[in-house]
């Protein structure tokens, strides 16, 4: 027997949801966010290592991104929090993580590990070839001007790359915003973990589940917006152009120049 | 002679089987203007990103202000050197490109200040200082907070000339500096070009403007095939060219 959906539960959790709710959330976006930052890092070292003339660096590049693409994220995700501590016989995943002004537990360590490092593989192919596109006349004019490769790579060469990087990696944290739901699985309370318990608790499927996609679209949402500002930006500096702080909002939040640009 | 300031002896390059340099040997005297002219394909340009090390020699050596380029002798043998020494050869030695590879994220002032700062660690305040002046020497002043993309082929490549006596290094490497420009704006880099031999600076030059070559050149080379087949002033090899070869590349060029 169906029962009819209960549309007041349903506007509750779209626009009243509770202190609890709100601690998730935070959960979800820093998650999401120190999970990207380490994937960029991570992709970064990669990609460099890649392009390494030492052959063991370019291998153990190969190998970071054919087991962490080949495998389920899911998977990695468990194997971290129940594995890792085990199979490297010292202790990578601590019961609480205290960094001062807060704490985080086992599983956010694990979740947020297995993210970050599931992510770098994937960026390591978006910042090759954004490297790649940049013309190899700017690192040779940077190296005969006597930068060091580094030094090069640093000045002359990501900051262009980063104009080429940055579209795929907003698609990127879109992804990782919506993967993070994954951690429920290994007990992070986030969204989809409040979610998923609210649901258990009522068995109101559709008040619950639409409640935490409507908060996965406005985090997505309102990543696209910054997304655009910041693409906006670098595309502005390399033209040499100098929008107004207004205009940019203003780019940023028409929607049709924040799609035509793709 | 005490002021060679390039000396390349039997320099030999090659791509994969193919023999790009079969022993190419030249000095270069401080103040001097040497020209380098032939045909495509016959090295000129690979044999200027040698003394740079943009690309390595497979046999001879070069050196600059006597020292060894891109190697260091360990006992009999010649071993590459490492990436700091070479890059701190490479200050000494600037390096125009044809496509001008000016970093377009950076404004003219800033292009020309980047290496200064960040190589020579000279302050912000005084790199700008002597970058407005060099902008302002290649006709410039104007365009110092023009981004490259705003600016024509001609004066893009002034800006990178002005970014390579930024380091002011002891010879510059011209390679083809006008080839990808408009006709109509070839002039106003070569007047730059010829203005700096008036101060003295000592240049290498691929071209193949036979104009620039006559009027600025001390000397011009010519090479055909990976050697240099001729030699000598421009007077000598635009009235009475020796060889053979020669001859046929200025009929058909001049």
């Amino acid at each position: 027997m169906l029962t009819a959906v209960d549309w007041h539960v349903v506007w509750v959790r779209i626009a009243h949801p509770n202190h609890v709710f709100f601690i998730a959330l935070t959960r979800t976006i820093y998650v999401a966010v120190i999970a990207q930052v380490m994937g960029v890092l991570l992709g970064l070292a990669a990609a460099l290592m890649r392009m390494s003339k030492l052959a063991p660096f370019r291998l153990m590049s190969g190998i970071y991104v054919w087991i962490f693409r080949g495998t389920p994220l899911l998977v990695q995700i468990f194997f971290i929090y129940y594995g890792a501590n085990q199979l490297l016989g010292f202790t990578l995943i601590p019961n609480t993580l205290n960094l001062g002004f807060f704490s985080l537990d086992s599983a956010i360590v694990a979740g947020i590990l297995a993210l970050g490092v599931n992510e770098g593989a994937y960026m390591r192919e978006i910042i090759r070839a954004g490297i790649d596109s940049i013309d190899k006349g700017q690192m040779e004019a940077a190296k005969s001007l006597g930068m060091r490769y580094g030094l090069a790579m640093r000045r002359i060469v990501l900051p262009q790359a980063a104009r080429v990087i940055i579209p795929p990696l907003g698609n990127e944290f879109n992804n990782m915003l919506k993967n993070t739901s994954l951690l429920f699985a290994i007990g992070v309370y986030e969204i989809f973990a409040d979610a998923e318990i609210g649901y258990s608790n009522s068995f109101q499927p559709v008040e619950y589940f639409l409640g935490v996609a409507f908060w996965y679209l406005v985090l997505t949402t309102v990543w696209t917006f910054i997304q655009a500002a910041i693409e906006r930006k670098l595309a502005a500096s390399e033209r040499g152009e100098d929008l107004t702080f207004w205009e940019r909002v203003q780019a940023a939040w028409n929607p049709v120049t924040a799609w035509a640009r793709r | 002679m005490t002021d060679v300031v390039m000396r390349a002896e039997e320099v030999h390059k090659r791509f994969g089987r193919l023999e790009v340099l079969k022993g190419v040997s030249l000095d270069v005297a401080q103040r001097e203007t040497v020209c380098i002219i032939g045909p495509s394909g016959s090295g000129k340009t690979t044999f200027i990103r040698c003394i740079n090390h943009l690309e390595k020699v497979d046999g001879g050596r070069i050196t600059v202000n006597g020292h060894l380029i891109g190697y260091r002798l360990e006992g009999e043998k010649l071993v590459e050197d490492s990436e700091k020494s070479i890059a701190r050869q490479r200050t000494q030695i600037g390096m125009v490109f044809q496509r001008f590879n000016l970093f377009p994220h950076k404004t003219a002032l800033e292009n020309v200040t980047e290496a200064p700062i960040h190589v020579l660690g000279q302050s912000k305040q005084q790199a700008e200082e002597e970058g407005v002046k060099l902008l302002t020497r290649v006709g410039l002043a104007d365009k110092c907070d023009t981004y490259p993309g705003k600016l024509s082929g001609g004066q893009q490549q002034r800006v990178a000339i002005a970014r390579s006596l930024a380091m002011r290094p002891a010879l510059i490497l011209f390679d083809e500096p006008t080839s990808a420009l408009d006709p109509e704006v070839t002039g106003e880099v070569l007047s730059v070009m010829e203005e700096l031999a008036h101060e003295g600076m000592t240049r290498i030059v691929v071209t193949h403007e036979m104009g620039f070559a006559r009027e600025a050149a001390d000397r011009v080379v010519m090479m055909d095939e990976g050697v240099i087949i001729e030699e000598g002033t421009p007077e000598h090899f635009f009235e009475a060219p020796e060889h053979e070869r020669t001859k046929q590349f200025l009929s058909k060029i001049l």
